[in-house]
């Protein structure tokens, strides 16, 4: 029997490998065909309203997960990254004619530029102190986005993007939009999944677990601490274009508003803060949530006999209920939906192989 | 002369309106003070206290209407404590600060299923005319609203310097784990602060309910309150007043000369440009603890 059989973690490769386990690249393969194949039987119902806007959301939740779930720095912010991207988008591909995929990246430095100047007071102060920075930075932004002449955006107004061509292709249906967000987001995932398992990744662990520490060790805070949030702000700022080229067709500062930020907030700690599988889990659950309250009403006061649900109390149970399960991920289970994943794949992954192995589950309880 | 007037008006107005600041940054403080939690609940909590005076006020009288929801609001400050925050005690801060959104969102989400989301007024009964004083216009409503504030202020130094839990109060903010090891009991010590928190909530809910109606809008004003504690220092309460002071006049100044310039709405903004002021010179505010940490 070979030595490599035996202890199957210990060679390099393998453990360099994206998806280490066998397991992951099972779930990985079912997720991509449930992905490409699924949608043409969804109507443009579910694509518009759950698919494309889960997507985009994951791409903007990936992004506070580096800075908020990876290098500990809590940010209130990501909704105005997104808007600054969203404006930036739609003025470089409406007004001057860049092409998509060029738009898309302008959209994400202009956004990471913010991020860069947003993040600065993160060298100097931390935890609560940064939260309000990042708070106002969420307010200053989309003031000044609705301030400035030159966008073009008075306090009500949304601004339209011209047709969507990429390559000559035009992006029109719902169903060419979802493929064109997957696209994006799987780069993205990939990019993010290979720069949190590297240098930069641990540096950023190392600061979340211990910023003194980490400092001592010769990891430069500046750095670091910029490089968060600056990624962190462009994927906000490629989910912003996102929004308007793959979803909603225009940009407002309305949809970039507070509430999205905290939204966001929840959906990685639902999620799994941390981990680039709980961004999309987050995601997944916060579109998918509302749909599940919603036929849970009906169908309760469809029994009871009572009348029917109106949209605000559905709304306000919404409301209640996900800051329930905030708290309840909170208390119970502090690393998430992808740790349950990780829970159960790590057992089955140890019926799969003769050779348990052990160290694949997190064990580290408070996330922060 | 008219300029003078005019700045001299406004700066009253601000400072009246920054005292009812005070008043949401107060509850921040208490509760910060004795257990160190950031209270991103406070001005959910002040939309609870507000909607449930207003939703029992048709229904069984404003003195029993406000009695009840002092109850609720005890009620609320126990269910805190118990159920969110004990099982989170050495957590880290932020954990607690992402625990106290998700009570923002469960109160919120429950007074507006009992209460409807449709705005309520208030009516206090404080006349609106405003008065005059030597060419100055100075608004009745906010005067009294300011004087509820101050007295409110008092009350609770009061409470903190002559009152046994008041002492406790305090020696659990200074330092817990000494505290608890004179026999204080820091569990019941922690539902008391929530619960003077929940009484400012209920306070402040009905001096801006009567001032704005009483609508969801108002969870916001916690918004307000997080620039003033920047600003006076977080575990200050003379500072929450000052900070309070400072943003309402602030806020004033700035929509009535700079707001006309560029087309208004300054005031959405003022607070928070004047805590990054701060953030970057002063973090500590100006009455905080000098004990920020850098890296």
């Amino acid at each position: 029997m070979m030595v490599e059989e035996c202890f199957p973690a210990t060679r390099l490769k393998k453990d360099m490998a994206l998806l280490p386990r066998r397991i992951d690249k099972l779930m990985m393969i079912a997720v991509l065909v449930v992905a490409l194949a699924l949608p043409p039987f969804l109507g443009d119902y579910w694509l518009k309203g759950v698919m494309i806007p889960m997507l985009i959301l994951s791409i903007s939740a990936l992004g506070l997960n580096i800075v908020t779930g990876f290098a500990g720095l809590i940010s209130l912010g990501q909704g105005a990254f997104m808007a600054v991207g969203a404006f930036t988008g739609v003025i470089a591909y409406g007004r001057y004619g860049i092409p998509i995929p060029l738009t898309l990246l302008i959209a994400g430095a202009m956004a990471a530029a913010v991020g860069a100047v947003v993040g600065a007071p993160s060298l100097r102060i931390k935890g609560l102190y940064l939260l309000v920075a990042t708070l106002a930075a969420q307010f200053i932004i989309l003031w000044v986005i609705q301030r400035v002449p030159w966008i073009g955006a008075g306090s009500m107004v949304t601004i339209n993007t011209p047709p969507v061509f990429i390559a000559g292709l035009h992006i029109d249906e719902a169903l060419e939009q979802y493929y064109f967000a997957l696209c994006v987001a799987a780069l993205l995932t990939v990019f993010a999944l290979n720069l949190t398992r590297s240098r930069v990744g641990r540096a950023w662990m190392a600061i979340r677990e211990q910023d003194v520490a980490a400092s001592v060790m010769g990891v430069s805070m500046l750095r670091y601490k910029l490089m968060a949030f600056m990624i962190s702000a462009f994927y906000g700022g490629i989910a912003g274009a996102m929004v308007v080229f793959a979803w909603v067709g225009a940009a407002s500062v309305q949809e970039y508003d507070l509430d999205l930020s905290i939204q966001l907030l929840g959906m990685i700690i639902i999620g799994g803060l941390g981990s680039v599988l709980g961004s999309y889990l987050g995601a997944i659950f916060v579109a998918l949530f509302p749909i599940a309250i919603s036929i849970a009403m009906h169908n309760i006061y469809a029994i009871s006999g009572g009348d029917i649900v109106s949209a605000a109390t559905l709304a306000n149970a919404e409301h209640l209920l996900f800051g329930a399960l905030i708290v309840f991920f909170l208390i119970v289970e502090p690393l998430g939906l992808s740790h349950l994943w990780h829970r159960f794949s790590g057992s089955v992954e140890a019926k799969l192989s003769r050779f348990p192995t052990t160290n694949q589950t997190p064990t580290r309880r408070r996330p922060m | 002369m008219n300029e003078l007037i005019y700045a001299i008006e406004l700066t009253i107005t601000g400072l009246l309106i920054g005292s009812m600041y005070s008043l949401v940054a107060l509850g921040f403080v208490l509760i910060f003070k004795a257990s160190s939690v950031f209270n991103f609940a406070q001005g959910a909590m002040t939309l609870f206290a507000a909607l449930s005076v207003v939703g029992l006020f048709p229904i069984v009288g404003f003195w029993p209407a406000l009695a009840l929801t002092i109850v609720a609001m005890c009620g609320v400050a126990v269910f805190a404590e118990r159920v969110i925050f004990r099982p989170l005690i050495g957590g880290a801060p932020l954990v607690i600060f992402m625990a106290t959104l998700g009570l923002a969102f469960m109160l919120e989400g429950s007074a507006q299923i009992i209460w409807g989301t449709q705005p309520y007024g208030l009516d206090l009964g404080i006349p609106i005319e405003p008065i005059i004083i030597g060419g100055v216009y100075i608004s009745r409503f906010d005067l009294v609203a300011a004087g509820v504030a101050g007295l409110l202020v008092l009350l609770l130094v009061l409470f903190f310097q002559k009152t046994k839990i008041g002492l406790g109060l305090r020696a659990v903010a200074d330092d817990h784990v000494a505290a608890q090891s004179m026999g204080i009991q820091l569990r019941r010590v922690w539902a008391v602060a929530w619960a003077l928190a929940g009484l400012v909530a209920l306070a402040a809910g009905m001096l801006w309910g009567a001032r704005i109606g009483v609508h969801f809008a108002m969870s916001l004003i916690a918004l307000k309150a997080l620039p003033v504690l920047i600003i006076g220092g977080i575990e200050s309460v003379p500072g929450a007043i000052v900070g309070g002071l400072i943003v309402g006049v602030a806020e004033a100044l700035g929509e009535g000369f700079v707001g006309s310039m560029i087309g208004g709405g300054v005031q959405d903004i003022m607070a928070y440009l004047v805590a990054l002021l701060f953030l970057l010179f002063r973090p500590y505010g100006l009455f905080g603890e000098k004990k920020i940490e850098r890296v």
